[in-house]
């Protein structure tokens, strides 16, 4: 049996992370993360301030649930018809890998797509998860997101790339 | 003689209660929009902050046409038109940076200095005894003669016609002042980046949105409500974040709205919120406000906080909310494509916090990723759509509907009436079909 933080359980993690996500298994994904993480999907290149710089999306534990419990709702209009996402990833690397700080970051190429009735857009990038072992399993502390248009004019992104 | 020439028929799309379709849909009605509405008035271009240096720039679109705000190197804000004089190329296409002394192109390499003049030719020789110095090429990048700048803020009219300035604003620049008085040194400074979110639909759609104030308690339910109650299920000593403070007013009651007042000014101007707002009671950030009595005494540091007005809009291309420091900017692209820019400012001399409470804000609300702006989004292409429909030309502006408010300048009423769309259309009828002076 292989230890949480194997290199194999890394990128085990970031695989079902996406299936997750496209599957809607949001409940699951959503205790993917520690308490104090976030969901990061940064405006500009290299951003390295969350807070004094905007975002396109930067979620806590409250704001994650929200968008979640948003789609489940009948008052979500924009959401009739409901959106579709497909992750489509290439294996994840492991950038660092520090058991004594008990923190990892892989970093995924991805190619994201959003769909909804007619309309689909397409969305490319690199996923940056940092992940950390709590009670013997991998959390999530942060999954950054960095588009490779992050500064574009942009339409709406409705679900969590 | 094409359908629209006579004013008569752009008369007839807009009644006092009401207006027709197709100033929604119609692709030639949003030429027009574009070389008269948008032309003849002061559209904002950006903030001088953005250029503090001689040879910053950063380019934008007014009305469709490309332009470049600079700072020219005498230190004053110039707006020029990003066209080279020779063939017409896009002479600068990064949205901002340091040009130094000189503009090139990179076709010909036409040098042009930061005030538009042409500087240099290559093998000028070529143009002896030609007519090239004695027309319009000579003279090198357009430059607008009617530039403003108030408490930094950049306007332009295109248009060699039309009101001046103070005229076409007149008492709404309070907004804006409320804005910039918020810090402590009376200055504003661009900060945080700009979210630019695509809307598939016209721009009238969204400006009259700023002041609708029927929508929210419906369009939002599915994201300020739900964002409500899961505050609701957390256990109550648990400081209040900053995403619930600006969530939960969005599910204010018809009564709030309608109390919250709105004013509106001729040519289109006019605010909601002019007794209180959804930002009136935001948690309070105790070093900002002893900052803000240090510098403007108690008394008008109550006043100016005290004023937290809701959307304020600048007809036809600017949307502000001077009580969080953000502007919401309108770029039309086609009669049915719209581009909305957020942008951020920092109030100098306040704490970090009123920064990051603005981007809180923008995040939230104005992302391509936000909750809310989806379902509003949402709404403007419903709309878009709904439109094709035939058997009801109309779209209804009634609420509230009193004939005593047409021709009047400045008037205060109650929050829910869509006095703010009444008026907009009165100054667009007005600004549509001016006649121009003949040459």
């Amino acid at each position: 049996m292989s230890m949480a933080d194997s290199e194999q359980n890394l990128i085990r993690f970031v695989l079902r992370e996406a299936r997750l996500l496209d599957e809607q298994r949001y409940e699951e994904w959503l205790a993917l993360f520690t308490d104090d993480g976030h969901y990061w999907v940064p405006l500009a290149r290299n951003q390295t301030d969350p807070v004094l710089h905007a975002s396109l999306a930067y979620e806590d534990a409250l704001l994650r649930k929200l968008r979640v419990e948003r789609l489940r709702s009948p008052r979500a209009f924009s959401q009739q018809p409901h959106s579709r996402s497909h992750h489509l990833l290439q294996t994840p690397e492991v950038e660092r890998a520090d058991a004594e700080a008990n923190e990892y970051v892989t970093r995924t190429q991805f190619l994201y797509t959003e769909a909804q009735g007619d309309a689909q857009i397409h969305l490319a990038g690199t996923v940056f998860h940092t992940l950390t072992v709590v009670e013997g399993a991998l959390r999530l502390r942060l999954k950054r997101v960095n588009l490779l248009n992050c500064d574009a004019a942009l339409p709406s992104i409705q679900l969590f790339p | 003689m094409r359908r629209f020439d006579d004013p008569a028929t752009l008369r007839a799309l807009v009644e006092d209660d009401r207006v027709h379709r197709d100033v929604y849909t119609d692709p030639a009605i949003f030429d027009l929009e574009m070389s008269r509405l948008w032309s003849r008035t002061w559209l904002y271009v950006g903030h001088t902050s953005q250029v503090p240096q001689p040879g910053d720039y950063i380019t934008t679109d007014l009305a469709t046409q490309p332009v470049i705000l600079v700072r020219h190197t005498d230190g004053s804000v110039r707006v020029l038109m990003n066209r080279c004089a020779h063939k017409g190329a896009k002479v600068v296409s990064n949205p901002s940076g340091n040009t130094g002394r000189f503009f090139r192109c990179p076709y010909h390499a036409w040098a042009y200095e930061t005030d538009g003049a042409l500087y240099a030719v290559p093998r000028h020789q070529g143009y002896d005894g030609t007519r090239m110095r004695e027309c319009e090429a000579g003279r090198g990048l357009v430059a607008l003669p009617n530039v403003a700048t108030y408490r930094g803020f950049v306007f332009a009219r295109l248009s060699d016609e039309g009101p001046d300035f103070a005229a076409y604003f007149g008492e709404s620049l309070s907004s804006i002042d409320n804005m910039a008085d918020r810090s402590p040194e009376g200055e504003l400074e661009i900060a945080g980046g700009v979210l630019r979110y695509t809307h598939d639909c016209n721009w009238k759609m969204f400006v009259e949105n700023l002041n609708d104030t029927m929508h929210p308690m419906v369009v939002h339910e599915s994201s300020a409500g739900t964002a409500k109650r899961l505050w609701a299920d957390q256990s109550a000593d648990l400081p209040k974040p900053m995403a619930v403070d600006q969530f939960v007013p969005f599910v204010s009651d018809y009564q709030f709205f309608d109390d919250m007042g709105v004013r509106v000014f001729e040519n289109g101007h006019g605010w909601t919120g002019v007794n209180f707002s959804i930002h009136s009671k935001y948690s309070s950030v105790p070093e900002y406000e002893a900052a803000m009595h240090r510098a403007w005494g108690e008394d008008r540091a109550a006043q100016i906080l005290g004023t937290a007005r809701h959307n304020t809009v600048y007809y036809p291309s600017l949307t502000i909310k001077g009580a969080i420091q953000a502007i919401r900017v309108v770029r039309p692209l086609a009669v049915d494509r719209t581009v909305i820019e957020s942008w951020t400012f920092r109030l100098k001399g306040a704490p970090d916090e009123l920064l990051a409470r603005t981007l809180t804000y923008s995040r939230l609300i104005n992302s391509p990723m936000s909750v809310v702006g989806h379902d509003d989004l949402h709404a403007y292409r419903a709309i878009q759509a709904g439109l094709r429909a035939q058997g009801n030309d109309w779209v209804s502006l009634h609420r509230n509907f009193d004939p005593a408010e047409i021709g009047q300048t400045d008037l205060s009423t109650n929050g829910l009436s869509e006095i703010s769309m009444r008026n907009q259309f009165r100054a667009w009828v007005k600004f549509m079909t001016h006649q121009e002076k003949q040459p």
